[in-house]
């Protein structure tokens, strides 16, 4: 029994497995936790990952290249961004009934699609996926180089897009300006912040970063794709924003301990653990459900889920 | 300047609660949710006048299709009710799904486990339904009203674990051996009665239909409803004037599941006998369209629900007659969200003018 545990935990796949998970993950949260910042709550990162995930499959097979797919998804992930900034922002629609509507309708639509591009085949055909890129020299190491060295270029990038982010955040006026729109749109307004401005950047950042996380479950991952791919990622990575405090790095960590509990319940899966796959499907979601009670009440920004209008007093 | 917390009520109101919206608003939400659903059915490659005649045959032009589109509006009216009542309470119940799954769950425990004569074995069996969703949701009425959750986030997950608890139940413990992944059929004296013979149509109809008045009577003539709706409009001045917030919320929520408890229960006893993975086709999440449409109004409600269980019933004919898939629907209902909520702020703050001063 300990045996097993052990072998369940120390191992390179689980690390390997865990950093693979999060990525989506983390890609979707750090995008939610741009715009949140600026005030705008995004229950709707479910759905711009699921568009994502659509597009990048549609296009990397009909053009038989999965860098193409990621154009695409950028750019339809900025297209949903501004659709839900249209609606939040401009015409102040309640952000989350409003997400609600977003994720139903990008169900529907990536169903349609799907339908429309591949027929009736549905996720039968692979698509060309993204090549794992293993950094020179260190993949090389022992132990580790194969664990941490050797993943898909978005591994990477999204960790230090996580760096980057806590570096904007809290060391430019960009960042500052993000974080004046959150807490009191009033008063940014009044040292010259254009608030509506920002936030438009912002959600249309957010539909981008989810996007690619959708696209790299289809081309990373699954090389497939079917109707509700992402399964609820998109609410993991809501989640791990609040659990993360809302900081780069605290929705870092939480990605990755999500990221892990994927991984973890995969490898008990295959390990052939007499525990029901339906338990073990769950476990991430039971986790959050956790991981939130445990942090108690975690603060947004004062401004966050509110509608804003310039020029008023 | 207001409090943070009143301010996000005043949020809240934009979705219709605590302010007359006009009448007109679901038609044109829904009429212009159709008109860009149609640009989406042409660039699928379909017809979309083709597409939506299939679609209004297939759901009424025919006796037995009316009966059909009613059978399928029953579970979309309770769920719908179930958002409503929450709602109303300015808690977002995005869990009807989960709860819909508990009340079947229980359904079919008190249909196949006790053995009671007819006439008290079905009241009791929509009663445990009830029961079920009523403490499904009560998890997170109470994360919400005590600690602060997010319940849009806690209903979802408690959705998937639901839906799993049930995968495992019919794949397990309470599946009928030698068949399919089910459980046992619920005894006959647990069954609905056909109301309409020679159709699909249920007595669920009648309990649908008295649902709607209770909650009618609930919300709008009683002192629970009164303080629900205080709560929703504005939760501060609700607790000066002593009413118990938390309670409430929690309160709100648990009402809620029952009656998405109830729709699941009903759809047992009336449609299904049995518990099936995957037995509801997400009328958990239609129903927040129906309540909206609805205008958070019980005879509302029922009128989008018949028009939502229309639109499911006339998407078989237009899957088959135009080759466009089931999921037109969520299109069709996601977009008739998306506009309900630009229209209810439109009138709400105005168009491109600034919000109402605050005093």
């Amino acid at each position: 029994m300990l045996e097993t545990l052990q072998q369940l935990l120390w191992s390179g796949d689980l690390i390997y497995a865990t950093l693979r998970l999060t990525t989506p993950l983390l890609f979707a949260a750090l995008g939610g936790l741009m715009c949140e910042r600026a005030g705008v709550l995004n229950i709707g990162l479910e759905g711009m990952m699921l568009g994502g995930a659509l597009t990048a499959y549609v296009v990397a097979l009909r053009m038989g290249n999965p860098w193409l797919g990621i154009l695409a998804a950028l750019f339809v992930g900025a297209i949903t961004g501004l659709l839900f900034a249209v609606v939040v922002v401009t015409f102040r629609a309640n952000q989350i009934v409003s997400a609600v509507g977003m994720n139903i309708l990008m169900l529907g639509l990536t169903g349609v699609a799907l339908r429309a591009a591949v027929g009736l085949s549905i996720g039968q055909s692979p698509a060309p996926t993204i090549p794992i890129w293993e950094i020179p020299g260190l993949a090389g190491l022992p132990l580790i180089g194969p664990v941490l060295f050797a993943h898909l270029p978005f591994v990477y990038l999204v960790f230090v897009l996580a760096g980057a982010m806590a570096f904007i955040f809290y060391r430019t006026t960009w960042g500052l300006a993000i974080r004046a729109v959150g807490e009191n749109p009033r008063a940014a307004e009044t040292v010259g912040i254009d608030v509506i401005r920002v936030r438009y950047a912002t959600v249309v950042w957010s539909g981008i970063f989810a996007a690619v996380g959708g696209a790299i479950l289809s081309i990373g991952y699954l090389n497939t794709f079917q109707e509700g791919l992402t399964a609820g990622r998109g609410f993991i990575a809501f989640s791990a924003i609040i659990f993360g405090r809302y900081t780069p790095l605290g929705t870092l960590l939480a990605s990755l301990l999500f990221g892990f509990t994927d991984a973890l319940q995969l490898r008990i899966q295959a390990f052939g653990v007499q525990i029901p796959y339906q338990f073990l499907v769950v476990l991430p979601y039971i986790v959050t459900l956790l991981a939130l009670f445990v942090a108690g009440r975690s603060k947004g920004p004062a401004a966050s889920g509110l509608p804003y209008a310039p020029g008023e007093e | 300047m207001k409090s943070g917390l009143s301010k996000r009520l005043e949020g809240l109101r934009s979705i219709g609660l605590g302010q007359a919206l006009s009448w007109t608003l679901p038609i044109w939400a829904v009429l212009i949710a159709f008109l860009v659903g149609s640009v989406i059915i042409a660039g699928a490659g379909a017809n979309p006048i083709q597409a939506y005649a299939a679609l209004f045959r297939g759901a009424v032009g025919n006796g037995g299709l009316v009966a059909t589109t009613l059978v399928k509006s029953i579970p979309l009216m309770l769920a719908g009710l179930s958002v409503v009542l929450a709602y109303r309470a300015s808690v977002f119940n995005i869990g009807g799904e989960g709860q819909i799954y508990m009340g079947a769950l229980f359904a079919v425990w008190g249909g196949t486990l006790l053995h009671l004569p007819a006439g008290v074995h079905l009241p009791i069996v929509l009663a445990l339904g009830m029961v079920g969703g009523f403490l499904w949701s009560a998890i997170p009425g109470y994360l919400k009203a005590a600690r602060g959750f997010n319940e849009v986030i806690v209903t979802i997950f408690m959705n998937y674990i639901a839906v799993a608890i049930v995968s495992y139940l019919v794949h397990g413990p309470m599946r009928e051996s030698g068949w399919n992944y089910q459980s046992r059929a619920v005894d006959e004296s647990a069954r609905l009665p056909i109301i309409l013979p020679g159709t699909s149509l249920h007595l669920g109809l009648v309990v649908a239909l008295a649902a709607a008045v209770l909650a009618h009577i609930l919300l709008f003539h009683t002192t629970l409803g009164y303080r629900l709706r205080m709560v929703g409009f504005n939760a501060e001045a609700a607790r000066y004037a002593g009413v118990k917030v938390t309670l409430i919320t929690v309160l709100a929520m648990a009402l809620s599941g029952a009656l998405a408890g109830l729709a699941g229960a009903v759809e047992i006893a009336g449609v299904q006998f049995r518990l099936l993975e995957g037995f509801s086709p997400g009328w958990g999440f239609d129903a927040i369209a129906v309540a909206l449409v609805g205008q958070l109004h019980p005879a509302g409600v029922l009128l989008a629900a018949l028009f939502f269980g229309a639109l499911r019933t006339g998407a078989n004919s237009m899957q088959t007659a135009v080759g466009l898939p089931m999921v037109v629907v969520q299109v069709i209902q996601g977009l008739t969200v998306l506009f309900m909520m630009i229209g209810a702020a439109v009138q709400h703050y105005g168009l491109w003018r600034p919000a109402r001063r605050e005093k």
